[in-house]
């Protein structure tokens, strides 16, 4: 029977699950930090990287091809810096940590 | 590797981006959700690369991408971060953008028909639409929060007209996109280019005091534009991926706008700071406040069992943190219980002032939010207020007033309260403060870290 089925409802399906479990998941940040919960979100939507990648993927390179490349590195700032700078802000938090239990 | 395989793969990847957000419940936990935001991160683009040929220009663009990324993560000043967020905002909506442009040149390369059809066209108008909105309104919001382009409302007559005509217009473009048998570029490249303009329009008259609301609902934005290009490609880790941040901007505007007492349709109606909130400010009668020096300031908090410290963004302005930190370090070392109140729309975006009292090594226990601290103001001996206008007005509970129902800090509560401002300007709301004319109160004028070096010198 899930055979006949549309790939967009399965899609749907998806979608509407995941909107859930985001919305308890992102209840339970803490709100201190609300700013690194941005930043890693940045980094996760770069993942239209896979997107990227595979617009920049076939051997016959055209313009398309090009645009898909460029989308990559678009991307990739997006992943790197997100979690990179995410990284640094919660050493920050860590540091505190030690001192306060020191 | 076989589809299956790849599935699988996403499907782990996924997972571990659910870990990710999981773990920022607590500051212990969120290092290693970091982390694994990472590995999902490497397992999902690993799997990609399998699926495709161009190995060396695709290396060659993460890698570029990459060094650009993390570059700009060394460097960013953590008062720049709000622009930062904005900036990676608008790479996201435009390589949604391209993607979905090279997805309605070459179908094929992603599995889809040769012509596409009515479903994937659908998806990539939604895809495309969202990214190049997302792209636009995040430039603007960058160019207003580094300040390349004034914070004031641009507001013009028939503007929601104008928008609404646009909207009307792009959908009608999507139409006849979705409804041509073959690609119909001119329709694709109209739908687009109103879009970007869009983006623009919407967020131009959205005042500087709403930046944090535009900056949660652009990064929702990008969200959607990640899950609307997963649409497009029939692939769940993006949509998952995507519906996650979509989620989670939601929801960090929905706590902003709380935060401000603004209903969110208000804001991005936008306007705010040009709806004459000023006149009310004259209306009274000549009220006198107290000033006083930051040596009397200094003897009273040195002599109190409990001071918390409000933080505003003037403190950040000001590049204050440092100095505020020693001044906690003092008073505590004199037996002071020092803590710190802070409001939701403190900073400039959602936990900013967290992040910079973070980065001035300031203990994150002494760090309060406003639901934790509010109930011990009232006994508490000294508040000093630093930077912070509106969130301690207790205007908020009168009825009537343009504020009203906005949550506050209870700084009025506390038996001395002292505030360090520059002038007795206005905040953001053009309201007048009345806890800065109470009988408890003493002004400290003069820069924020001025004040707050002087105060520690007379400690």
């Amino acid at each position: 029977m899930i055979g006949e089925v549309d790939p967009v409802i399965i899609n749907l399906t998806v979608f509407v699950l995941a909107i859930f479990v985001g919305y308890h998941v992102v209840w339970n940040v803490t709100p201190a930090l609300h700013t690194p919960l941005m930043s890693v979100t940045n980094a996760i939507s770069g993942i239209i990287l896979v997107g990227a990648m595979l617009a920049a993927g076939p051997a016959e390179t055209d313009w398309g091809v090009w645009l898909g490349a460029a989308a990559v590195a678009l991307a990739a700032i997006n992943v790197f810096g997100g979690f990179l700078v995410s990284q640094r802000m919660l050493e920050m938090f860590k540091k505190k940590d030690k001192k306060g239990n020191a | 590797m076989s589809a299956n395989w790849v599935a699988l793969a996403y499907l782990v990847a996924s997972v571990f981006f659910i870990l990710a957000l999981k773990g920022l419940s607590s500051p212990e936990s969120a290092r290693r959700g970091n982390l694994f935001g990472m590995i999902g991160m490497l397992i999902a683009v690993a799997t990609t690369l399998t699926l495709t040929q161009n190995w060396t220009l695709i290396l060659g663009a993460i890698a570029v991408g990459g060094v650009i990324g993390a570059i700009v993560a060394q460097r960013v000043q953590m008062t720049a971060m709000p622009e930062l967020v904005a900036f990676m905002h608008s790479l996201v909506g435009l390589a949604a953008v391209f993607i979905a442009v090279a997805a309605v040149n070459n179908p094929v390369s992603f599995g889809l028909p040769e012509v596409l059809p009515a479903g994937s066209k659908l998806e990539l108008f939604l895809g495309t639409f969202i990214g190049a909105m997302t792209w636009s309104g995040s430039v603007i919001a960058f160019l207003k929060l580094s300040g390349r382009m004034s914070g004031t409302p641009v507001v013009f007559t028939g503007q929601h007209a104008i928008n609404l005509l646009l909207a009307i217009a792009m959908v009608g473009f999507g139409l006849w996109f979705f409804f041509t048998e073959t690609t119909n570029w001119n329709a694709f490249i109209a739908m687009t280019a109103i879009a970007f303009i869009l983006g623009f329009l919407i967020i131009i008259p959205i005042g500087g005091a709403d930046m944090p609301v535009v900056i949660s609902m652009l990064n929702s934005y990008s969200g959607w534009a990640a899950a609307g290009i997963g649409f497009s490609l029939g692939n769940p880790m993006l949509i998952i991926a995507g519906s996650l941040v979509g989620s989670s901007g939601a929801i960090l505007s929905y706590i902003m706008c709380k935060a401000m007492n603004r209903p969110f349709l208000s804001v991005i109606l936008g306007g705010f700071g040009s709806d004459g909130g000023a006149v009310v400010a004259d209306s009274g009668v000549q009220k006198t406040h107290r000033s006083g020096s930051a040596d009397d300031a200094a003897f009273l908090m040195g002599n109190a069992d409990s001071v918390i410290i409000v933080p505003g963004y003037g403190l950040a302005v000001a590049r204050a943190q440092h100095a505020v930190k020693e001044l906690a370090e003092k008073l505590h070392e004199k037996g002071v219980n020092v803590r710190f109140a802070i409001h939701p729309v403190a900073g400039r975006m959602p936990g900013h002032m967290n992040v910079l009292l973070a980065e001035a090594e300031i203990p994150y226990e002494q760090v309060l939010e406003m639901e934790e601290i509010n109930s011990d103001f009232s006994n508490t001996d000294v508040v000093l207020v630093l930077g912070a206008n509106d969130v301690v007005n207790p205007a908020a509970n009168v009825p009537g007033s343009p504020i009203y129902g906005m949550p506050i800090l209870d700084a009025h509560k506390a038996r001395t309260v002292m505030v360090v401002k520059r002038s007795m300007a206005v905040g953001y709301a053009g309201l007048d403060n009345d806890l800065f004319y109470m009988d408890k109160t003493m002004m400290i004028f003069g820069d924020a870290k001025k004040v707050v070096e002087n105060l520690v010198k007379a400690l």
